[in-house]
C-alpha cells in the first residue's frame, strides 16, 4: 500500500500538537498584556490639549492648591475644571500677550470654554465620587500620581476595575490623613502598616461594604 | 448446536449472543466499513439529514432573533425566570448520561454486550452535551460575554462567585464535555485506522489517516491505546454521578419549596440514566433496521437497555414518592402547599402526564414479550423520554410560579421561540447525528473483531457443554 503522507509530516505534527499548547498560553498571555498595556488603558500616554498647560508649573513651581482650580473636588462627585476666568484671574495680568496661551484669550473674549480633553474618563457605568475620596483620606496623588512632575498631563494609573479594587480592599495601605490628601510627595509620618489601619477606623472606613458591587456600579 | 437466524420476537427468549453467528472477522470489519465507505449515501439519509438541517436552521434564526432583541422574547419572567431554557438544558445533559454510563461503568465491569452500542451512545453524550451547553450560554443574554464564566485574570480583578451551583456547573459540564469527547476520540482511534486502509479515494484516506493520529496497529500501539482508554474509564465514571449531581443543585442549593430537597442528587442521577437509555433506544432501534446492523446489535442489548430502564424508572418513581412524602411529613406548609398545588393547580395536567409517562407505561417493560418488541420499546423510549421533559417542566414551572410573597404569583406560558429553541437544538442533535452516521463507524469495529475471537476462543474451549 502506498503512503499517505511524508515522512515529514510526522515532524509537523508533533510540532503541531506542542505549538498548538503554546500558542493557546501565549495568546492568552499576550492578550491579558495587551489589555493592560498604555497602547489600550493610556495609562502615561500624554494626550493633546489646545493649550499646553503645564501641572508641574503650576502645582510645583507656583505652588497653587489643588482646589483653587479643581474647586468642586471636596463637595461634588466631579472635581470640576476651572472656567476660563480661573486662568484670566492671573493671566489678565502675567504673561499677558503670550502665543501659548492665545486660546485662553480667545475663549475669555467669545466667553467659549476651552475643549480639553478629558484625560481621566470612566466609562459611564461607574459612579465615581471624588468628595467621598476626599472626605476619607485618599489622596489626589494616590490616583493621579505625581502631577507637580507632569509637564503635560497623563493618567498614571490604568483605571480598570482591578486597579481600583486593588484599593477598595486594602484602603489601610493607601489612606492618608485628611490634612495630606493635597499633598504631593507625601511620607506618611509613621509606619503605613500601624497608621493606615488607624485612619482605616477613626475615618469609620466600611472595607466590607468597599467591595459591593453598588459601590460603584448603581 | 446451531442457532438458525430467527425473528426478534422469538431471539429475546432464548440467550441471544451479542453477535448473530457466522461473522468472521472480515465481516464484521466489512459490514460495519461499508455504511461510511462503500454503500450510497441513501435517500433515507439525506431525508433524515433534511429534517435535522431545516431544524437547525430554524434554531440558528431563534438565535439570531435571540441576540438581537434579548431573552425577552422567551416567556420566562419574574418569578418563573427559569423555564424552557433550564428544562432542556438539563433534559438534554441528562441524555447524555447513558453513554457515559455504557461506555466507562460497563466498560470497567465487563458487560461484553455494551460494545455495539457504546461508539453511538459516546456520540449522543457529546451531541447531547453541546445542545445543553447552548442554553444557559444563550440565557446569559450577552454570549460573546460567556467567557467571564471561568475564572481568567481579568482587568476588573473579579473572578466567578464560587459559591453559586451556577459556578460549578460549568465547570461539570466543560469537563464532561472534554472527557467525554476525549473518550470518544481515543476509541476512534483504532477505526480510524481501518477506515483509511480501506478507504479507496485519496481525500478520505488523507482525513482518515490524519483523524487516525499515525496508527498503525503495532503492539506497542495497543498496549499504550489500552492504558489510555481505561485511564479515560476511570475518568469518566465519576463523571456520571457528578454532573447531574452538580445539576441538581442548581435547584438543591436554593430554598425554593419544591427544589430545597436533599433527595435531587440521586433521584436527578437516575433520571439522567432513565432517559439517557430511553435515548439510546430511541436512535438504535431505526439505526440498526436502516443500516441492517441487527446482527451487531441484537435483541440481547436491546432487552438488557429496556431492564435497565425499568431499573432506572423504579428509582426515579422512589425519587417521586419521596418528594410527595417528604413534603407531607416535614410539616413544612409551603412545602405541602407546592405539592397540592403540583398535584391540582394549573400544571396538574404536566404532573400526571408526567407520572403516567415515566411510572405508570413504563411497567409494560416487566413483560417478556414486549421486550422483545422493536416497536413497543420505540414507542416506550419515545414516551420516557417526554416523561423526563415533563419532570424537568413541573420541576421548574411549578415551583417558581408562586414566590414567597403572593403579590408576585404569576402564571408561566412559553412562547413560541420557546419552542423554536428546543426544537432547533432537536435539528442540531439530528444534523450531528446523521453526520457522525455518514462519516464514522456508529459500531466499534476493532471491539467487535475482539469480541468475536473472545467468544470463538470460549466456544473452542468448552465445546462439550454446547
Amino acid at each position: 500500500m502506498a503512503q499517505i503522507f511524508h515522512p515529514s509530516t510526522n515532524t509537523l505534527s508533533r510540532v503541531s500538537i506542542f505549538g498548538i499548547l503554546f500558542l493557546l498560553v501565549g495568546g492568552l498571555f499576550v492578550m491579558a498584556e495587551i489589555y493592560r498595556s498604555p497602547y489600550v488603558t493610556k495609562a502615561t500616554v500624554v494626550r493633546d490639549q489646545p493649550v499646553q498647560f503645564s501641572h508641574e508649573h503650576h502645582v510645583a513651581g507656583l505652588g497653587i492648591d489643588c482646589r483653587y482650580c479643581h474647586t468642586t473636588v471636596e463637595k461634588s462627585s466631579f472635581a470640576g475644571l476651572p472656567p476660563t476666568e480661573t486662568c484670566m484671574s492671573c493671566h489678565s495680568q502675567i504673561w499677558t500677550n503670550a502665543k501659548l496661551l492665545e486660546p485662553v484669550r480667545e475663549s475669555y473674549r467669545t466667553g467659549n470654554p476651552i475643549k480639553w480633553t478629558r484625560v481621566h474618563d470612566l466609562p459611564d457605568f461607574v459612579y465615581f465620587n471624588h468628595s467621598i475620596h476626599v472626605a476619607k483620606g485618599i489622596g489626589c496623588e494616590s490616583c493621579h500620581g505625581r502631577v507637580d512632575k507632569m509637564p503635560l498631563m497623563s493618567k498614571a494609573n490604568t483605571l480598570q476595575m482591578e486597579w481600583c479594587l486593588n484599593c477598595h480592599r486594602n484602603p489601610e495601605k493607601f489612606i492618608r490623613p485628611r490634612d495630606e490628601v493635597f499633598t504631593m510627595g507625601y511620607v506618611p509620618a509613621e509606619d503605613q502598616s500601624v497608621l493606615g489601619p488607624k485612619l482605616v477606623h477613626d475615618y469609620k472606613v466600611n472595607i466590607r461594604q468597599l467591595t459591593n458591587c453598588s459601590i460603584c456600579h448603581r | 448446536m446451531k442457532r438458525l437466524k430467527s425473528p426478534d420476537a422469538k431471539e429475546a427468549n432464548v440467550n441471544v449472543p451479542v453477535i448473530a453467528p457466522g461473522h468472521t472477522f472480515g465481516s464484521i470489519t466489512e459490514k460495519i466499513s461499508s455504511v461510511v465507505l462503500k454503500r450510497r449515501t441513501s435517500k433515507g439519509w439525506f431525508f433524515g439529514f433534511a429534517i435535522g438541517f431545516s431544524l437547525l436552521m430554524l434554531l440558528l434564526y431563534t438565535i439570531t432573533y435571540l441576540v438581537t432583541t434579548g431573552i425577552g422574547i422567551w416567556g420566562n419572567n419574574i418569578p418563573v425566570g427559569w423555564a424552557f431554557d433550564i428544562i432542556d438544558f438539563v433534559w438534554w445533559i441528562g441524555i447524555g448520561h447513558a453513554g457515559t454510563l455504557i461506555s466507562a461503568i460497563l466498560l470497567l465491569l465487563r458487560q461484553e454486550w455494551r460494545t455495539s452500542i457504546n461508539r453511538f451512545a459516546e456520540a449522543m453524550t457529546l451531541m447531547a452535551v453541546l445542545c445543553a451547553g447552548l442554553y444557559p450560554v444563550l440565557h446569559t443574554g450577552r454570549p460573546w460575554l460567556a467567557y467571564w464564566l471561568f475564572p481568567y485574570p481579568n482587568t476588573m480583578g473579579v473572578q466567578p462567585q464560587f459559591r453559586s451551583p451556577l459556578m460549578w456547573d460549568v465547570f461539570a459540564v466543560s469537563t464532561y464535555l472534554t472527557v467525554s469527547f476525549l473518550f470518544w476520540f481515543v476509541g476512534l482511534i483504532p477505526d480510524m485506522g481501518t477506515l483509511r486502509d480501506r478507504s479507496t479515494k485519496r481525500f478520505a484516506k488523507a482525513v482518515y489517516g490524519m483523524l487516525s493520529l499515525g496508527w498503525r496497529g503495532s503492539a506497542d500501539h495497543w498496549r499504550r491505546y489500552k492504558i489510555a482508554y481505561l485511564l479515560l474509564a476511570g475518568l469518566s465514571t465519576p463523571l456520571v454521578l457528578s454532573v447531574h449531581t452538580i445539576v441538581s443543585f442548581d435547584f438543591a442549593v436554593s430554598v425554593i419549596p419544591g427544589w430545597h430537597t436533599t433527595i435531587f442528587p440521586p433521584y436527578f442521577v437516575a433520571g439522567a440514566v432513565y432517559s439517557g437509555f430511553a435515548m439510546v433506544l430511541t436512535l438504535s432501534i431505526p439505526i440498526r433496521r436502516i443500516y441492517g446492523l441487527t446482527d451487531f446489535i441484537t435483541m440481547r442489548h436491546l432487552n438488557n437497555m429496556a431492564k435497565v430502564m425499568l431499573a432506572m424508572g423504579l428509582v426515579v418513581g422512589y425519587g417521586y414518592a419521596m418528594e410527595a412524602f417528604i413534603a407531607w411529613y416535614s410539616g413544612n406548609k409551603y412545602e405541602w402547599a407546592m405539592a397540592y398545588n403540583r398535584w391540582t393547580g394549573p400544571y396538574a395536567w404536566s404532573y400526571w402526564s408526567l407520572i403516567a409517562c415515566n411510572i405508570v407505561i413504563p411497567q409494560l417493560l416487566w413483560i417478556r414479550k414486549i421486550r422483545a418488541s422493536t416497536i413497543w420499546l420505540f414507542i416506550l423510549s419515545l414516551v420516557i423520554n417526554i416523561g423526563m421533559w415533563l419532570e424537568r417542566f413541573v420541576i421548574i414551572a411549578t415551583s417558581l410560579r408562586r414566590d414567597f410573597l403572593p403579590s408576585s404569583w404569576a402564571t408561566y406560558k412559553p412562547s413560541f421561540w420557546d419552542f423554536g429553541m428546543f426544537l432547533g437544538t432537536i435539528g442540531l442533535f439530528l444534523t450531528l447525528l446523521f453526520l457522525f452516521i455518514r462519516f464514522l463507524p456508529v459500531i466499534n469495529i476493532f471491539e467487535m473483531r475482539e469480541l468475536l475471537h473472545e467468544k470463538e476462543a470460549h466456544e473452542a474451549g468448552g465445546e462439550g457443554h454446547q
